[in-house]
């Protein structure tokens, strides 16, 4: 297997952002790491995760979707798309490289969002196998390894050395761009790099943590449990879940009006708020109960309902200890798994 | 403690005292403590929990609770009577239907700063004599108590409850904190430092609004940040000055009304030292108009509500910014 040796890491950031952008995940602070523009010098973090996931990328806060011009009874509508430039994230981890397939089957269906997949076609994913999980991280309850990610190209560090698996035509461009940096390797200390971790996931609190009362065939009795009532009592409707989610894919759409154009924006919306799909007569969804329920309900019932039984979370672990009343879909599994 | 608090409760409960109990809930881990309200000594043996992890300020869900049928039990650390008068004073919470215990407050324990350590896998958290017992997948590690202390606790303004019914512990003081300190450096930057920093802090902000949504200060029953027709509500930031206008303007609303009561910062998933900006608030109020502490009691008038001939001018503020 194609490696290089820790100590050169950082020769080989320089090399790839001498070509194109790159991002890699940094320390803002102790235990808080955030996606950063490579900058010659920068340390690659050595947290699980970062705070905000990677969705970003493709799916950014808030995007300029067009302008329109008025003059008298004339609409003039300006498409403001570039093409996006080539980046590469570096050190995805597999629960956030799962995130994108399923953020696809939304943005990616018909009809196509071609400003999601402008910079889903110019983006080339590197994945890192985790070590060292967290409590908190449930990503095999999904069916996901994060021994050997998804992604263009995932690398394996294993104290030493990393590793390059090139796992589609985009990863195979990236490492053949990067060849002349890399050297044949040993992988055997790997091996026991994996299993370790391997053992390690199955030791984990939520390792047992089970789908099988979930499903797109679940709907009623899991729509009218009583459990809800309960479980969103103490929920604040803030929305911290939905934000630093992967997979959360809602959005809203805002005309501005500077006065001299309309600008048109997309932002990031929350199924939590209270102006969710605000209609003409309000919003659909009247009490907290019911907001919450859709956020669980989406994830657990309704994305698998429509995308062949995958379900709409990869166990990130982020809504767990980022919400501030520290509730979560996996208390919420729990009180509603049928046992 | 926590025996002692289930204890009361239940005779509360069973003596028709009240009907309900808002207090914390034990989760998956030990420290995703959950606030929750529990109706029967059962619930209160299987899942009450009240602990060094348990830090929630409970005191804006009462605005609710208070509105139901029945009395019901609150347990309130020193800091959250702060909360829980301020809220009696704006008449948001109806104070009789609220039986208030005062309970011991901190310092608490942040997990955050446990995991700001690099200690992850954490499976448990003991305190032994001050010294942090963590069991973990990876193993034991050990830190002092003080190093995880949450930062809403390392400037505690005071251990006296403001208001209650009967008293679990007892009853503290008003401390001499230092909790301007920080606001003194800041005041001590040229204005392009302070600027920086602050842009620094603010641009970290994802606008989740757990800051605004936790904030017992911030009740308004649609926020005008959520307000279409308001025409500043801002869901699509067009620039990134637009999230450092939501908190300078959050800021300004709970000018006067905010009891540093440290939830805004707390619950921050970007750690953002939002209380600083509430801070700056509080120390200005003080040397503008004199001394003056929100919620600590329910009677006396807001400096920012109340009129007197003696009333700092406008005229120093400017200066101020001039400068
Ligand atoms: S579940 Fe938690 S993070 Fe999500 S809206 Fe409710 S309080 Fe906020
Ligand atoms: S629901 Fe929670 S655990 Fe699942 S993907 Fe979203 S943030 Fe991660
Ligand atoms: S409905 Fe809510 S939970 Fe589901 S993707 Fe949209 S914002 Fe996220
Ligand atoms: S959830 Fe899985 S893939 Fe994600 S960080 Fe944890 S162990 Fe890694
Ligand atoms: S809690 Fe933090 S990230 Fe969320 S809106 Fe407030 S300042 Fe921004």
């Amino acid at each position: 297997m194609l490696k290089i040796s820790a100590a050169k890491l950082n020769d080989l950031f320089d090399a790839i952002s001498a070509k194109q952008t790159l991002y890699i995940p940094v320390d803002r602070e102790p235990n808080a790491a955030e996606f950063k523009k490579y900058e010659s010098g920068m340390k690659l973090s050595a947290s699980l995760n970062t705070i905000r996931s990677a969705k970003d990328f493709f799916f950014p806060q808030t995007e300029n979707l067009a302008d329109f011009k008025m003059n008298g009874k004339n609409i003039e509508v300006k498409d403001i798309r570039e093409e996006s430039e080539d980046f590469v994230i570096f050190g995805v981890r597999a629960c956030d490289a799962r995130s994108f397939g399923i953020l696809d089957k939304v943005f990616l269906s018909e009809p196509v969002d071609s400003f999601y997949k402008n910079r889903r076609d110019h983006g080339t994913v590197v994945t890192m196998a985790c070590t060292r999980p967290s409590e908190t991280c449930f990503c095999t309850t999904f069916g996901i390894d994060p021994t050997v990610p998804e992604g263009d190209c995932a690398v394996f560090f294993d104290g030493e050395n990393y590793f390059f698996l090139d796992r589609t035509e985009k990863g195979t461009k990236f490492v053949e761009s990067i060849s002349d940096m890399l050297e044949e390797g040993d992988a055997s200390k790997l091996a026991e790099v994996q299993e370790n971790a391997r053992n390690i996931m199955k030791k984990l609190p939520l390792a047992n943590l089970s789908t099988d009362s979930f499903g797109g065939d679940k709907l009623n009795e899991l729509f009218d449990s009583d459990k809800w009532a309960d479980l969103s009592e103490a929920c604040i409707g803030c929305g911290t879940c939905t934000f630093v989610c992967p997979t959360c894919q809602c959005y809203d759409i805002r005309d501005f009006n500077t006065g001299r154009e309309i600008k048109r924006f997309r932002c990031w919306d929350s199924c939590m708020y209270s102006d969710f799909t605000k209609m003409a007569h309000g919003n659909p969804r009247t009490s907290q109960l019911e907001r919450f329920r859709q956020r669980f309900m989406h994830k657990l019932v309704y994305f698998p309902a429509n995308n062949d039984g995958e379900f709409g979370c990869v166990g990130c672990g982020r809504c767990l200890s980022k919400c501030p009343i520290s509730m979560n879909i996996v208390k919420v599994m729990k009180a509603l798994e049928v046992k | 403690m926590q025996e002692a608090m289930i204890k009361r409760a239940k005779e509360l409960l069973a003596d028709g005292t009240v009907n309900r109990v808002m207090g914390w809930k034990r989760g998956e881990f030990s420290y995703d403590i959950t606030p929750a309200v529990f109706e029967t000594a059962e619930e209160l043996d299987a899942e009450f929990v009240c602990d060094d992890l348990t830090q929630a300020n409970v005191s804006k869900y009462l605005i609710k609770e208070s509105r139901k049928e029945g009395k019901i039990l609150a347990l309130l650390k020193p800091c959250d009577t702060y909360s829980f008068n301020q809220l009696v004073k704006e008449h948001r919470i109806i104070r009789e239907n609220v039986y208030v215990i005062g309970i011991p407050g901190g310092p608490k324990i942040d997990i955050e700063k446990i995991k700001a350590k690099e200690i992850s896998g954490i499976l448990s958290v003991k305190n032994e004599d001050y010294t942090l017992k963590i069991e973990t997948i990876y193993g034991t590690e050990t830190m002092p108590y003080y190093e995880a202390i949450s930062g809403k606790c390392e400037n505690c303004k005071s251990k006296k409850h403001v208001v209650f019914d009967e008293l679990i512990g007892e009853d503290g003081d008003v401390l001499e904190s230092n909790r301007f300190e920080m606001v003194e450096k800041l005041e001590n930057m040229t204005a392009q430092e302070r600027y920086d920093f602050w842009r620094d802090q603010l641009s970290k902000c994802i606008r989740c609004n757990a800051c605004r949504n936790v904030c017992p200060a911030c009740t308004c029953e649609n926020c005008v940040f959520d307000n279409p027709k308001s025409g500043i509500d801002n869901k699509a930031a067009a620039d990134s000055f637009e999230e450092n206008m939501f908190h300078i303007i959050r800021a300004f609303h709970v000018a006067g009304r905010c009891t540093d009561c440290g939830e805004c910062s707390r619950v921050c998933p970007q750690n953002i030292p939002l209380h600083l900006l509430n801070r700056k608030f509080i120390k200005d109020i003080n040397s503008l108009y004199g001394e003056y502490q929100a919620g600590a009691d329910t009677t006396s008038r807001a400096p920012l509500n109340d009129y007197s001939t003696d009333d700092c001018e406008p005229s120093i503020v400017h200066e101020r910014g001039v400068e």
